[in-house]
């Protein structure tokens, strides 16, 4: 309730994410090389490129996880460029990893559970029982069904398999309400069978809300998204509609045609 | 650090017991502290003292294992918490000595609220950071307060420490902690109570929390906690229990030294917790009554107890990382089946051999340590009820045919073990599959 508060009126700012002039260096070797884009609020963007374009660095950026080495990063117009990831979260953004990064030892539930404590309020509480938090294990639960887990509820996470490990990834994400979500290749790894129930689960969820996903399987990326970006050696070379990215010249020669190939 | 978080058996995965299984585990808990000092062997001041320390170390071991099993946090420091809560305790008892009107049972509050202090006061320095960081700072802080006990003799007492007396005070419920029977009542309220507490802060959001940045700190920051934060939080709520602990010292000893804050105490906590396992809640409950049973039998038996002491702590290290609880709650799902009874006969099959293994090392070692550490006390020795000669090779000779001989049977009964614990499995899991 309190991290909703803090949201600079949502209405009022035309962008969830504006990334402005944004340039990340690991020591000598740049490897974000001035990416500016806005991404509209209720927006499903995807996020397309080679390996090693910088995908998961671009979310390290937005998600606070590094700071960037230059530009700004304003999310609901908030200029946010060097917060610290849990203070992003708490401003209403949410992400998933492309390496499975879950809690190993908590069962399921736990997991879930832990990941909407902070949005509903409770921060460091030592004076609620946790069990008897109502809103929170309701929403867990909720969570549990959304991602086809609630038969795996009381097993450690570490044990799952590594397709409902990604499942959970999703879930921990997405669990916590959050208005802005950024997912990291969230089928990779995923049969073709639970790769459509995790795009119908993101469909779903993201309805409403702000989409950032990076995403391999074209079929997906062109059937979820509003608009594309395609990021090639850190830069974004176009962003449109997914019919004007099919056509886009540039875009196919440095990428479609190899990924094809 | 990381083999610390990697122990089998610490999951938090089990769901929460039901609110009867709850009740009725404390109530039994309370029930067995209630009679424990009345059973024969134990209902002398002896037992009744020995209970007494058990149940001030178990306090100590369980808030040091909001830090090292709830938390994931190494702390090479964790006495300075129950050594300045006890100080802190003492100094109270001398006050209730001069007439200050406070019932002296009560005096323990004091000690936590200093080892709050304390954990506030360096928690804010040292869970900036985790692992090895985290580790080292604990330790220089841990030194840093030892070496100030010195340096302010008027507080702390130097060497000889700060005594007051416990019976010279106010009375509670009749309670005037003259017989050492009242003492442990005491002691065992307070030790119940902090348990509980303990056990509830596991239950809370930010306890929830505390296992989330043991598992995997990383993930926390995204779903909106500070880790920082959070390690504050349980250092703080480890630095009360300790401190509470630390006070119940001072009422059962009625002095405090230099040793309370000692780097010996810190590892000992560290030991303690390791033994008993700290992926279970229960765990450094049982470590802390075993190790300091072992502490209290063996040092009267033999100058080598320490080395047997580090022996068993390697044997557990290697053999059980999870504990004695791991070890002994790994029964839980075979318990109830047929084939239990053959794994109690295997293990004591097993048993035979493994003792005369035993045996032979404990001779082997006492001989050395009687050559090496006291050799005015001449090479004749009893050992296992016979006069032996470490001068002799027989005594060596027969030490060694039994290690050899004991561990060569030993080996044998292996399958015989593992044959019978996978009757057992299967059946459990029949079972299981049958409801
Ligand atoms: N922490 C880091 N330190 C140094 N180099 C890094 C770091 N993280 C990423 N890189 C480098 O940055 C480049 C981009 O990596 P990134 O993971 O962002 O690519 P990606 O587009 O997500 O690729 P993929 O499709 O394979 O996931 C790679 O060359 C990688 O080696
Ligand atoms: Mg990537």
């Amino acid at each position: 309730m309190n991290a909703m508060a803090k949201i600079p009126d949502i209405e009022a700012a035309p962008t969830a994410l504006e990334l402005c002039d944004l340039h990340k260096s690991f020591g000598p070797t740049p490897i974000i090389r001035g990416v500016s884009l806005g991404i509209a609020r209720g927006e499903r963007h995807a996020m397309i490129g080679p390996n090693g374009a910088g995908k998961s660095t671009l979310f390290n950026l937005i998600s606070g996880r590094f700071a960037p080495t230059a530009g700004s990063i304003r999310l609901n117009g908030e200029q946010v460029s060097g917060f610290p990831p849990y203070q992003l979260n708490r401003r209403g953004l949410a992400r998933s990893f492309q390496v499975t990064n879950i809690f190993p030892r908590l069962s399921v539930f736990e997991n879930i559970r832990c990941s909407v404590l902070w949005s509903l309020g409770y921060r460091y509480s030592f004076w609620h029982r946790v069990d008897s938090l109502r809103d929170a294990n309701a929403q867990a639960e909720r969570t549990l069904e959304q991602i086809r887990m609630t038969a795996r509820r009381d097993v450690p996470a570490g044990v799952l398999t590594y397709a409902e490990q990604r499942a959970l990834e999703i879930g921990i994400t997405i669990a916590g309400n959050a208005n802005v979500i950024l997912l990291d290749e969230p089928t990779a790894g995923m049969s073709r069978r639970e790769a459509a129930n995790a795009v119908e689960l993101i469909r779903a969820v993201s309805q409403g809300r702000t989409l950032v996903i990076v995403e391999h399987d074209m079929g997906v990326v062109f059937d979820l998204a509003d608009r594309i970006s395609v990021l090639v050696y850190g830069e974004i070379i176009a962003t449109d509609t997914p019919e004007k990215i099919r056509g886009n010249k540039a875009v196919q020669a440095a990428y479609l045609d190899s990924a094809h190939a | 650090m990381k083999s610390v978080a990697a122990a089998p058996e610490m999951t938090s995965a089990e769901p929460t017991p039901s609110w009867m299984t709850r009740s009725r585990t404390w109530v039994g808990a309370a029930a067995i502290l209630l009679v424990l000092p009345h059973i024969p062997g134990l209902n002398a001041d002896f037992g009744r003292s020995l209970l007494s320390q058990m149940g001030i170390a178990a306090v100590f071991a369980l808030s040091f294992n909001l830090l090292l099993g709830q938390t994931g946090l190494l702390s090479f420091g964790h006495a300075v918490y129950f050594g300045l809560g006890g100080y802190a305790t003492v100094h109270l008892m001398r006050a209730i000595n001069h007439g200050l009107p406070v019932p002296v049972p009560l005096a323990p509050l004091a000690g936590a609220a200093t080892g709050l202090l304390f954990g506030v006061l360096f928690g804010s320095v040292t869970t900036r950071r985790a692992g090895t960081i985290f580790a080292l700072i604990t330790l220089g802080i841990g030194e840093l307060v030892y070496a100030t006990t010195f340096m302010l003799p008027s507080y702390f007492g130097g060497e000889e420490g700060i005594t007051a007396s416990r019976t010279r005070g106010p009375a509670l419920l009749g309670f005037d902690l003259g017989p050492q029977l009242q003492v442990y009542y005491v002691v065992a309220l307070w030790a119940i109570i902090a348990a509980a507490l303990m056990y509830a802060f596991t239950r809370t959001p930010v306890g929830r929390m505390c296992n989330a940045v043991r598992d995997n700190p990383e993930r926390v920051e995204f779903v909106g906690y500070n880790t920082q934060r959070v390690r504050f939080v349980a250092f703080s709520a480890a630095g009360l229990f300790a401190g509470l602990a630390g006070g119940l010292h001072a009422i059962n000893y009625e002095i405090v030294a230099a040793d309370s804050v000692s780097a010996l105490r810190s590892g000992t906590v560290l030991l303690m917790t390791y033994i008993g396992g700290v992926g279970r809640f229960i765990g450094p409950v049982i470590g802390a009554a075993v190790l300091t049973w072992l502490q209290a039998s063996l040092s009267g038996y033999t100058s080598a107890w320490l080395f047997y002491l580090g022996l068993f702590f390697m044997a557990i290290i290697v053999f059980a990382p999870a504990g004695l609880a791991g070890l002994i709650l790994m029964h839980r799902p075979i318990i109830r089946m047929p084939a239990f009874w053959r794994v109690l006969r295997a293990y004591a099959i097993a048993f035979a051999p493994a003792l005369v293994m035993t045996i032979g090392a404990i001779v082997i070692i006492e001989m050395s340590y009687r050559l090496s550490t006291q050799p005015e006390l001449g090479t004749r020795m009893r050992l296992f009820w016979t006069d032996i000669d470490a001068a002799t090779p027989w005594p060596w000779l027969a030490a060694v045919v039994m290690i050899v001989s004991g561990f060569v049977v030993f080996r044998k009964t292996w399958p015989i073990v593992a044959q019978a614990w996978q009757q057992a499995t299967t059946e459990a899991s029949v079972a299981a599959g049958a409801r």
